[in-house]
């Protein structure tokens, strides 16, 4: 009985699996959901160049620029001329088309590699506004095409895009003791979608290291709460907190070398805490009978935001981590405000707030403690800025099935994210990678 | 009567072992659907044979109304409390007891929430929960070597539904005795 119990135990962490990322085939599907009144319009001409390759430059920087529902992209097939140099672009038949911007350009070959080549003419001044070459290989030409669309996206509306930049997000299969939970890292478009640990028990937070090389994240492998840190090229993982009762809600601080923590030791109250990754000295932040949960730091690493029921109901407060000083409530409108999200420039907060009895997701300013609502679901949670702070992405359901979404920092843009099969939930939205 | 008990953890485990149980609902649970299925092998681990084993114990273990109240293995609580109501003491003071006359059982709590709200608010909550039941269980005599709590937040529900009826059901606390006797 004894071997049979432990063979069980082995099968069990046989699936147990951190992976350096497997193809995952839970697929997401983005879909525009409220675009701008009057998007942009923009044409992007298919590139020319070297030959056959794997990926359609011209249509990977057009989705984008689509998906972000500020602009409206001219379809080939309207095109009058697909011209790929300058030399044989006519701006007056784009003026006509009504297309203020046109983008060609060429992939070509860069002795062992390729360059992605291009242009972005303002159509109606006829002023060349970039010319960038970016070095690719065939298996980065999609990244490529992301940094592309994203120097596109800033230099029309003056700030950066968020395109070359990737999602982390849990997606639940199956249902009652078949439940099979999947830590997926993919693409910001839903593509490349890569299995990062899976388990038959909740994974749930996951977190970002600041240079996008790492996630932090809950996993209740043996039927108890532990944060793992994960590297994710080499696909190697080290546990960093399992202490009993709770360990949750990791927040990398700014300069990546502490996570703030949930733990429910040495009391069984939950209560806010810094490790030090290095050391792994663990530093008490909060000291509260309340829960305390759900750190996240200022991005001067100062302080940290974090939520409380002390006053009855969750609200967020903030405490600097200099020693003695009290926290200060930040959240003084609505019944529930919890899980704070700080924009990068860290006047706003993304949080989850009680809007007419359901769930959604609000914008607090943080000096004033205004608070506006930005989503339309009942049961929306989860909100992660993206690293240009347009846009939150966050979960939702719609129709009984856990989906994303996202929502413009200003309300105007929303999107969905599907999964064709299962739940999608807990995203984090990556900061951005360094080029190489 | 340890002697009983001691027959029907064995009688349980090769039940569990067996059939390869997967985590049986709350009783008040199992009528909206989540049933004891045959899994697929690798994914029932050992906490599913304990479980199974925990839920013999208490059913077959013991006679009369202490049956009837070890039978009782889920404790259910309102929104966002963690108030123990006074329907559940009774089933809580007979777990307690038996943990108090037998410091080899050892069980782990599992506090759960309804799925509205945060993620990591609702662990806090349900660890709150775990952490109500277990004070009430060291009451009676139960030692803290004998308590173990976990919170599953709003990630394990057992009613699948999105309305009060469904939510109302996955507030809880399983009380999930453990093997190794």
């Amino acid at each position: 009985m004894t071997n049979r119990r432990r063979l069980l135990i082995l099968a069990t962490l046989g699936t147990w699996l951190a992976t350096a990322g497997l193809p995952a085939n839970a697929q997401l599907t983005v879909q525009i959901t409220r675009g701008v009144t009057t998007p942009i319009p923009v044409a992007v001409v298919p590139f020319g160049g070297a030959g056959p390759l794997p990926v359609d430059v011209a249509e990977v920087i057009g989705a984008d620029l689509e998906r972000s529902g500020r602009f409206q992209g001219l379809p080939r097939t309207a095109m009058l001329q697909k011209p790929t140099r300058a030399g044989d672009l006519d701006l007056a038949q784009w003026r006509l088309l009504k297309t203020d911007f046109v983008v060609i350009g060429r992939v070509a070959p860069d002795g062992d590699h390729l360059a992605v080549e291009f242009e972005l003419y303002n159509s109606v001044t006829g002023e060349r506004l970039l010319g960038y070459s970016l070095p690719a290989q065939a298996a980065s030409l999609r990244l490529a095409a992301h940094r592309a669309a994203d120097m596109v996206y800033e230099k029309i509306l003056g700030v950066p895009g968020a395109f070359a930049t990737r999602i982390a997000y849990v997606s639940l299969e199956g249902s009652g003791a078949t439940r099979h939970w999947r830590l997926i890292v993919a693409d910001a478009d839903g593509e490349n979608p890569k299995t990062i640990v899976e388990s038959p028990e909740p994974i749930m937070s996951p977190a970002w290291s600041p240079d996008a090389t790492r996630l932090a994240y809950v996993s209740f492998e043996g039927r108890m709460s532990a944060v793992y840190v994960q590297t994710l090229a080499a696909g190697t993982r080290e546990r960093v907190s399992a202490r009993a009762g709770i360990n949750g809600a990791p927040a990398w601080s700014p300069d990546g070398k502490r996570l703030a923590l949930a733990l429910s030791q040495p009391d069984g109250n939950v209560d806010v805490f810094v490790l030090d990754l290095a050391s792994r000295s663990l530093l008490r932040i909060t000291d509260d009978p309340a829960i305390d949960t759900e750190p996240c730091w200022a991005p001067d690493s100062k302080s940290l935001y974090f939520t409380s029921d002390r006053a009855g109901r969750p609200q967020i407060y903030r405490i600097a981590l200099a020693a003695g000083e009290r926290p200060r409530r930040i959240t003084f409108e609505g019944a529930y405000n919890a899980r704070p999200r700080v924009s990068p420039d860290g006047t706003q907060l993304a949080v989850v707030t009680l809007d007419q009895g359901v769930y959604r997701i609000g914008a607090v300013d943080v000096a004033s403690g205004r608070s506006r609502v930005l989503s339309s679901g009942r049961l929306d949670e989860g909100p992660s800025f993206a690293p240009n702070g347009q846009t939150v992405i966050f979960a939702a359901r719609e129709g009984g099935r856990g989906v994303l979404a996202t929502v413009a920092i200003d309300g105007s843009v929303t999107s969905r994210i599907s999964s064709a099969t299962g739940d999608v939930r807990e995203p984090a939205w990556s900061p951005r990678e360094k080029a190489p | 009567m340890n002697r009983i008990y001691s027959l029907a953890l064995v009688l349980g485990l090769a039940l569990a072992l067996g059939a390869c149980a997967s985590k049986p609902a709350a009783p008040a649970a199992s009528a909206g659907g989540e049933t004891v299925a045959p899994s697929s092998g690798s994914t029932a681990g050992a906490g599913a044979a304990d479980t199974g084993q925990g839920r013999t114990l208490a059913g077959q273990g013991a006679q009369g109304a202490d049956a009837a109240l070890l039978a009782k293995t889920t404790i259910y609580f309102d929104f966002d409390s963690s108030e123990i109501k006074a329907e559940f003491a009774p089933a809580i003071a007979a777990h307690g007891k038996r943990l108090a006359s037998d410091h080899g059982l050892k069980v782990r709590l599992e506090g759960n929430t309804d799925e509205r709200g945060s993620a990591e608010y609702n662990v806090a909550l349900g660890e709150r929960r775990a952490q109500a039941v277990k004070r009430a269980l060291l009451l009676q005599g139960a030692t803290e070597g004998q308590l173990t709590t976990v919170s599953y937040g709003e990630e394990r529900p057992v009613a699948e539904g999105h309305d009060e009826t469904a939510w109302a059901q996955n507030r809880r606390v399983e009380i999930v005795y453990l093997g190794g006797r």
